[in-house]
Parts: structure tokens; sequence; C-alpha cells
């Protein structure tokens, strides 16, 4: 065994390493280096209930992936849950104040994310703005529970 | 200091081995350019000697002196410094067994100077011409045979020709022949090179033969100091048992036991005691 | 009574004391970094016997425990309709916990026992001995290289484990089983992180590298240089290096991935 071979391997060894670092990167984690913070904006929305909504979870508009749920904290003013979302830039002063927001869920046991609908004021969102008009998460005890009191009326 | 006749100076050495004492208050003088050859029974430490002489162990008391530089209290700068003033060949001549062996003499040159590489190969064949394996510089150390490994070991350990030169067994599991030419090759490069060899075995006839000055240890003390004629015509009873190779004398043959009745009647009744 | 307290203190003793010679190895051996750079080839010659070595290992094991995860976790994920979510499954489950910790135990096991084997060795030959005669450190020529080759080479096998099992995931999930290729993908693309996930993934293996080196260095410089010696530090590096990967993993997962 040459030292040139060995020195040779080495290297191949470290590349296909790095390759490899690069693959799980963009191939399986779907790192995008553009959608970083300095290029969203944050606007707050409120809801009574979010269910399992988890940091990193996306929102989306008509389906498309707009953004992603930055932080989930308490609002000890109103009791409520303050949902901090990072939308694209792209999406910059085209969300109107009137925007409705919900929690959605995805498949039957899938995780939860937001779906944003855009309602028909002039007056758009601007960076750190509030969502008021939202919809709580679908709680499945809930649902279970209205579907027997109906039953138990009729 | 260095005007002295001798080069390494042991004053009142005393080394334990989990509280066995090795050498109790043992004192020594290696003269300078002479051939001084350690002997004494197996166990007496003579390869523990030869390491705290290199550094490689610290005694728990008492002083080893070499070229005037007390090594116990050398810093490892120091210490490694001062070793590259000491040439040791080890009793499995250890070779480095990844590289070949024109590297393994080469070693020392590359750590320790930054001469040129045609200068290291020429000064590494020179070594090996000494030792009579210039040919056998490709072979790697596992195709060598054991004498052929110590005669590589020999030219790496003289490689940057040192003042001291510390031999550890050369003579055991050699067959006559490399035993001669390792005896001439020690009583050559001593003289040829002005060094100071320091050589540890049991085998009486080789050292008797080419020593300049002979000390006997036993019971971790010298027992008797001289040339080669003095030693043999010492009186000392256990002198003349070690040289004459006798079972039974001063120098126990068994290992300190219990009354040999006692321990087989009351076998498993007395601990082991560690 | 007296005998058992001073068996139990004896042994308590004698642990300390090798976790104190570890500690000083591993700190003389961190501060042989400077010999290392100036001698870089030791290291590309350690990075090769510990690392390219290991390739083939590595990349099987990783081929079939990707295949087997595809294959496993298709069946469950089946009953509830989500197969379409297999490519999570499989990358996740391989980055946060089976590719640092397989990779590790294969390592131990492949690179380790070897590194023991060798350097035991090269105590009971004498050479140790020899190279501090010839003035050279062992502990910065021999020890440091492969400290810090080990710690190169592990990361990157685990990185090459986690590629080669979400590929051998595909081969069962898609082409065998007919999990449509987009969604494959696009689910892994969405639930995983690289930050979060993969090196996460990454830093517990550049961890278990560390400690897996650093047994096996220690316990071959430390054997009793004996043929028996070095069975029995080699057998050793294997068991507790691989108790260590599985200790520290839990500690690791608990503080990367403990807070919900």
């Amino acid at each position: 065994m040459t030292t040139r071979w060995i020195e040779i391997s080495v290297g191949g060894f470290v590349i296909a390493g790095s390759l490899a670092l690069l693959l799980l990167a963009f191939k399986v984690s779907g790192l995008d280096l553009s959608s970083d913070d300095k290029n969203a904006y944050t606007v707050y929305a409120h809801f009574n209930n979010i269910g399992g909504l988890k940091p990193r979870a996306k929102v989306t508009m008509a389906g498309v992936t707009i953004g992603r749920v930055s932080a989930v904290e308490i609002d000890s003013q109103w009791y409520d849950a303050k949902v901090t979302l990072k939308i694209d830039n792209s999406m910059r002063n085209k969300l109107s104040t009137d925007t409705t927001a919900m929690i959605l869920t995805s498949g039957l046991l899938g995780e939860n994310y937001i779906g944003l609908v855009v309602g028909a004021e002039e007056e758009m969102l601007a960076d750190g703005g509030e969502i008021r008009d939202t919809q709580p998460a679908l709680v499945l005890e809930d649902l279970i529970g209205k579907f027997l009191s109906s039953m138990g009326k009729e | 200091m260095s005007d002295t006749a001798n080069l390494v100076e042991i004053n009142g050495l005393t080394f334990l081995r989990e509280k066995r004492a090795i050498f109790s208050d043992l004192s020594l003088r290696i003269p300078k350019g002479k051939i001084t050859a350690i002997m004494g029974p197996s166990g007496t430490g003579k390869t523990t000697l030869l390491r705290l002489i290199g550094g490689q162990l610290k005694p728990d008391q008492g002083n080893v002196v070499v070229d005037g530089l007390g090594v116990p209290g050398l810093s490892r700068k120091q210490l490694f410094e001062l070793r590259q003033r000491m040439g040791m060949l080890f009793q499995s001549g250890a070779l480095f067994s990844e590289l070949s062996v024109f590297e393994n003499v080469a070693f020392p040159l590359r750590v320790h100077t930054s001469l040129p590489d045609d200068m290291i190969r020429d000064l590494v064949l020179i070594k090996l011409e000494s030792v009579g394996l210039r040919g056998a510089r490709d072979l790697m150390p596992s195709e060598l045979s054991g004498g052929m490994g110590r005669r590589v070991a020999l030219a790496r350990a003289i490689a940057l020709d040192p003042e001291l030169m510390m031999y550890d067994e050369p003579f055991v599991g050699q067959d006559p022949i490399t035993l001669g030419v390792l005896v001439k090759l020690i009583r050559q490069l001593n003289d040829a090179l002005n060094m100071t060899t320091v050589l540890v075995s049991h085998d009486i006839d080789e050292c008797l033969s080419i020593a300049d000055h002979v000390c006997v240890l036993s019971g971790g003390q010298v027992l008797v100091e001289g040339t080669p004629e003095e030693i043999l015509k010492s009186d000392l009873a256990e002198v003349k048992q070690f040289i004459q190779g006798l079972p039974d004398g001063p120098v126990p043959f068994r290992y300190p036991a219990s009354d040999f009745a006692e321990d087989i009647l009351f076998a498993g009744k007395s601990g082991v005691s560690v | 009574m007296l005998d058992w307290l001073q068996h139990i203190g004896h042994r308590v003793l004698s642990v300390v004391a090798g976790l104190g010679r570890s500690a000083q190895l591993l700190i003389a051996a961190l501060f042989g970094v400077g010999y290392v750079l100036k001698n870089f080839r030791l290291l590309v010659k350690q990075v090769y016997v510990t690392g390219v070595l290991s390739i083939a290992i590595i990349g099987v094991s990783g081929l079939f425990i990707g295949m087997v995860l595809g294959l496993q976790g298709y069946s469950i994920l089946v009953d509830f309709g989500a197969e379409e979510a297999l490519g999570q499954m499989v990358a996740l489950t391989l980055l946060r916990e089976l590719s640092p910790v397989v990779a590790a135990l294969l390592f131990a096991g492949r690179a380790g026992s070897a590194l023991t084997a060798e350097i035991g060795l090269m105590k009971a030959t004498e050479q140790l001995a020899s190279m501090e005669m010839i003035g050279v450190d062992p502990i910065k020529r021999v020890i440091a290289p492969r400290l810090y080759a080990g710690i190169i080479a592990l990361p990157l096998l685990c990185i090459l484990f986690s590629v080669v099992g979400v590929w051998g995931g595909m081969l069962v999930g898609v082409e065998w089983l007919g999990v449509f290729e987009g969604s494959y993908w696009g689910n892994m693309q969405a639930s995983v992180s690289f930050i979060h996930d993969v090196l996460n993934g990454v830093i517990k293996s550049v961890v278990f590298a560390f400690v897996v080196t650093w047994i096996a260095v220690f316990q071959g410089y430390d054997l009793e240089p004996t043929s028996e010696g070095i069975s029995r530090a080699t057998t050793k590096t294997v068991v507790h290096g691989s108790l260590a990967v599985l200790g520290l993993d839990f500690v690791l997962t608990a503080l990367m991935f403990g807070d919900f």
C-alpha cells in the first residue's frame, strides 16, 4: 500500500463525507438557504386553542407554503395562544388586515399547520401585525362530545 | 562535571515496585569510554536500572546523574534532549513494525535533525553497513529473523552517534554465530565511536570477554565491582555461585515460601496473601 | 465482612486511578495537536486506517438498515393509510438515532479494537519505550494522531451511513413497495430540519467518536503488555465503548430532543 494511494483514498473519503452532508442538507432536510428569517416578516395570530400546533409547522395559503410558525406562547392578557408566524417576504403587503387564520390537520392523524385566507380589506398587514379572526384547532374530544350530545337530543 | 571519569553516577538509589525493594541504597559508577557490564541473576532489576538511567522510571530515593545532569529532576523537555545523546537496544529489538528497515534507522535522524533526504540516506546506509545489513534496507521488520532484527535495532540506536549506549540483554536467544558478531560489534562500536557502553546481561562468558568493568548485582545492591579478572578471582560465595552456575548457595534457587511440610499438611487453611 | 469492604474499596480506588490515568493521557494527547499538524501524514495515515477501511462495513450496514426501515415502516404506516410518510420516518430514525449509534458501535468493533490491539502490541514489543528513548514522545507520535483521526473519521462515516440508509429505504419503499417517489422525498424534506435533525445527529456522532477513540487508545496504552492483557483490553474497548455510546446517546437525546 503506497503512501500515495493512502492519501488519495483519504482525500476521497473526506470529500465523499462532505458531499454526503450536502446531500443530507438539501435532498433530505430540504434546507433552503433563502428562506431564513431575514427574508421573512412577522405576523402574530391569536387562537383560542391551537391543538397540536408546534413551532416549525408550515403556514399555507391555498395549500401553498408561504411561511413557518416560529414560536407558540400563551398570551397572559387574553389567556389565548399567541402564535408567531414568519411569512415570506414575497407576501409582504399582500395580506389584508382581515385575513383569517385556521389550524388545519394534514390527513386524519397528520401534523397541524396553519392555513390563511385573505379577506376583503384594502389595508394590508404590516410587519408585527396581528390576526384576530381565527378558527381554533379541531379537537377530537370536543367533536365526539358534540356528536354524542346531539345523539342524545334525538 | 563532564571532565570526571564517570559518565553515569548512581548514588544511594532506592526503587520500589509494589512495596518490594528492587534496589536499596545502590551506588554505581559507569566510567567514560569503557564497556561496563552489569550482571546478576534474573529478577535483580537489571533492565529496571537501564530504565532509571534513561529516565523512563523515577527512583523513590537517591539520584541518577548522567554527564552532570540529575535525571530524575529534569523537565520533560530536558529529558528528551538528554535521551538524544543516549542509545538503547531493547531486548526485543523494538523495531517499529509499520516502518521498513531503512525508515526505522532513519527515524531518529528524521525527528531530531533537519538534514536533507540524500544525506539521511547516506547516513542510514553507513549505519546499516556497520551492522552488515545494508542489503536488507527495504525489508519490513516482520521479514527479519530475530538476530537480524536486533542488528537493525542496533543500527537505529547508534544513528545519532550517542555518547552512552545501553544494551538490554543483547545475547539472549542468539545463535553462536550472531552472538560472536554481536560481541565484536559492541566492542568495535564502543572503540570506533568513542562511546560509553552499559551492558546488562547474565551471559557470563560474553560479558567477561568484552567488558572493561563489571558490576555484579544481587539483592538490590552491588555485590562486587571490578575488572573481569578481579571478578573471576573473587572469594565471595555469591559471586562464585553465579559465575559457576550452581543451584545451591547464598542466592536462593527457590522463591521464598513457607515451610514445605507445613504447606502440604495445612493446604487450603492459610489464605493466599497477595 | 472487612475483607469484603476492603475488596470494594480496592475496586473503587483502582477505577478512580484508571479514570485519572485516562484523563492524563487524554489531555497530553489533545495537547499533541501541534505535533499532529506538523506531521500531517501521520494523521492522514490514521484516517485511512480508521476511516477508509471502515467504509465497506458502514456502507453495507447502512444499506441494510435503511432497507429494513423501509420495509418495517411501510408495514406499520400502511395500516393508517400513511405510507406517504415513509420518507420522513426513515430519514428521522436514521438521522437522529440509528446512524450515530450504529456507526459508533460498528466503529468500536472495527476500528476501536484494532487501535487497542495495535497500541498494545507496540507496548508489548517495547516500541513505545524505544520511541521514548529515541527522544520522541509516544503520546504525541502514536496516541494523538489516532485520537484525532477517530474524531474526524466517525462523523464522516455516520453521514455516509445516513445517506446510504435513506437511499436503501427508498429502494424498498419506492422501487419495490410502490410509495410515490415525490411524497417520499417531499414529506422527508417537509419534516426534517437541517439544524434540529441533521446537525444534532452529527454532533452526537462527534461525541461518540471522541469517547470511543479515547477508550480505545487508553486501553491500548494502559494494558498489561502480555498476550492475555492485549486480548482483555481489546474486549474492554468494545464493551466499554459500546456501553458508553448507548448511555451517552440517552443523555444527548434528552438534551437535544427532550424539550417538547
